[in-house]
């Protein structure tokens, strides 16, 4: 399976970042106005100091203050859950550990419902600032019963369940005893995930944690692909373990946090993306979490582009898309490698 | 002067583990650590390695404690074998012999021609080189142990220390494995169940009971039937039967008597 691109890295840098574009700019033309990726690159032209580009405003405005944000915030979406899948796959040496599983989306999603519906705050927080305080909530107890317990990763994964499990109890608590079915609605819609009505102001708060958060992580690939015979042996190689499982965990949580507050909890693209990659470039960090990312940002602008066309003019939860797109393909990576298992 | 353990303490919840112990390998020497099961050997080994801190005492290196040295110091000069690592993805024999570059390279850096030479040279000496692209998973478990002593040799130490290597081998790979290790150039230090084998290629041994030494020298003098009797509570009857004249040891059953 790793054949070709694991020899010859340096064309997987040009051809994913291509397609990456590639994607994002065909992706913005789909839709009920049609629009040509000409037309996409006239207004961005234009946009950012260029010539004009001689369409109407509203067509303008639905490149420019509709698609692009919208498909760029899937992209950067994408590319983030994936690295956080990747990071917490190798640091808590689960296959099955997601970006999720440090509790953070069942605590942003308690901390969004209690804003929403409970109205805490009295209006002056928002639904993504309670969801991060939320989220930040959630990982403070995470690492906290998992350092009580003895702080190995198996620790840490129980801890997360527990903790997921308790906030999800509380939302449900929350959203049963007081909200109305509108609301209901609005926070079941937000939990599954979904990019509708994404806006620039959206996009570069995720844009800014993602760049510090992909070098971040990059400087410790050696140290991850260390910790693939357990701690013991990473800190044989010279890896401070405990420093860096705490950067690590800091930094994806930071990440997931900061999603999951403009966008919601959306499945499946941090559990998949990073095994797909795997099968693509082989284990090795230096090439995986930058794979890792760039698959999942495409993978993203995809899955978003289905979500708000296939049943147009409704729009589905991107995340529902993502795990009726993602689980076949899962399906189809676990039947391949099998032999190995 | 190496690798020297100056009376290391580690213990845990109240409970030592390892209790006093003072070790100085001479260079080049393989010496082995004897012991029941929790008598400390992998403890010792973790804290000769400096991955776990000392409660007291000092292990030094070159004269210089490893605290000061620092772990990715440690790591160029000290590699460890652990006993049945298991990786948690699919890797291939030259992935696993590769992390042992680390300690040698920065976060960014790609692997250079020396780090090629190391891995390289390190497949050679286990015999792996052709099988360099082979999964993990299709490896036997002898194949697997000789991965991980390819990964510490990539490490280019001169301290060699090992976690009862020849755990779950046959007995051909356990006397291959142990002749590979033992020729190599550098100081070893090896935790082993086996007391036969531990006599045959070991040139000094270190007998651990509840985290203390209770015998340590050559075999001849360690290996006697009163040690065995104590430090396992097993009989014994041990004759120089072994290559060159070393101690051989044949087990008696439990005679039922108070022993």
């Amino acid at each position: 399976m790793r054949g070709l691109f694991a020899a010859r890295p340096l064309l997987l840098w040009p051809a994913g970042c291509a397609l990456l574009v590639a994607s994002v700019a065909v992706a913005i033309t789909i839709g009920p106005a049609g629009i040509s990726v000409g037309e996409v690159a006239a207004v961005t032209v234009s946009r950012l100091g260029g010539a004009d580009s001689g369409l109407s405003a509203i067509r303008e405005g639905i490149v420019w203050d509709l698609r692009l944000p919208r498909t760029l915030l899937a992209a950067v979406c994408g590319a983030g859950l994936a690295l956080c899948g990747v990071v917490m796959q190798s640091l808590l040496r689960n296959p099955l550990a997601d970006p999720f599983v440090l509790g953070v989306s069942s605590g942003a999603s308690t901390g969004a419902v209690l804003v929403v519906v409970l109205g805490v705050g009295g209006g002056a927080l928002s639904l993504s600032t309670g969801a991060f305080l939320g989220a930040a909530c959630s990982f403070a107890l995470v690492l906290g019963l998992g350092h009580l317990s003895g702080g190995t990763t198996d620790r840490v994964v129980l801890s997360g369940v527990a903790t997921m499990q308790l906030f999800s109890a509380l939302t449900s608590l929350v959203v049963m005893s007081s909200a109305d079915p509108e609301q209901t609605r609005g926070v079941l819609f937000w939990l599954l995930g979904s990019l509708s009505g994404a806006s620039w102001p959206d996009v570069w708060p995720c844009l800014l944690v993602l760049l510090l958060a992909l070098p971040a992580c990059l400087g410790r690939a050696p140290a991850l692909d260390a910790l693939v015979f357990g701690q013991d042996a990473a800190g044989s190689l010279g890896i401070h373990v405990a420093r860096t499982r705490l950067a690590l965990l800091g930094v994806t949580a930071l990440m997931t946090a900061a999603l999951v507050s403009v966008v919601g909890a959306i499945g499946f693209v941090g559990l998949v993306l990073p095994h797909a990659a795997r099968a693509i470039v082989g284990p090795g960090h230096r090439r995986l979490l930058p794979v890792s990312a760039l698959a999942g940002a495409i993978f993203l602008v995809w899955a978003d582009t289905v979500a708000r066309t296939v049943l147009d003019p409704q729009e589905l939860p991107v995340g529902v898309v993502t795990s009726l797109i993602g689980v076949p393909a899962f399906v189809h990576i676990l039947y391949r490698g099998r032999r190995t298992a | 002067m190496s690798l020297r353990a100056e009376d290391v303490s580690w213990s845990v919840g109240g409970r030592m583990i390892v209790a006093g112990v003072s070790l100085e390998p001479a260079p080049g020497q393989t010496v082995g650590l004897l012991g029941p099961n929790g008598s400390g050997k992998s403890t010792l080994l973790r804290l000769l390695a400096g991955v776990r801190r000392t409660s007291s005492g000092v292990v030094r290196l070159d004269g210089a404690p490893l605290e000061e040295i620092g772990r990715k110091g440690a790591a160029r000069r000290i590699a460890v074998v652990e006993q049945e690592a298991t990786p948690q993805v699919d890797l291939t024999v030259g992935d696993v012999v590769r992390l042992g570059r680390i300690p040698h390279r920065r976060a960014w850096a790609p692997l250079s021609s020396a780090d090629e030479a190391a891995v390289e040279a390190a497949l050679g000496h286990t015999g792996l080189t052709d099988q360099a692209e082979q999964s993990w998973h299709t490896l036997s478990g002898g194949e697997r142990q000789r991965a991980h002593i390819a990964r510490a040799l990539a490490q280019e130490p001169r301290e060699l220390l090992l976690d009862e290597p020849t755990n779950h081998l046959d007995v051909r790979h356990q006397l291959e494995l142990l002749d590979l290790i033992t020729r190599l150039p550098v100081t070893t230090v090896i935790a082993l169940h086996d007391l036969n084998l531990a006599s045959m290629f070991c040139d000094h041994l270190v007998v651990l009971r509840e985290g203390r030494v209770v015998a340590a020298g050559p075999p001849e003098r360690v290996v006697t039937p009163r040690l065995v009797s104590e430090v396992y509570g097993v009989r014994a009857v041990v004759s120089p039967d072994g290559p060159g004249g070393r101690p051989y040891v044949r087990f008696l059953p439990p005679t039922g008597e108070a022993r």
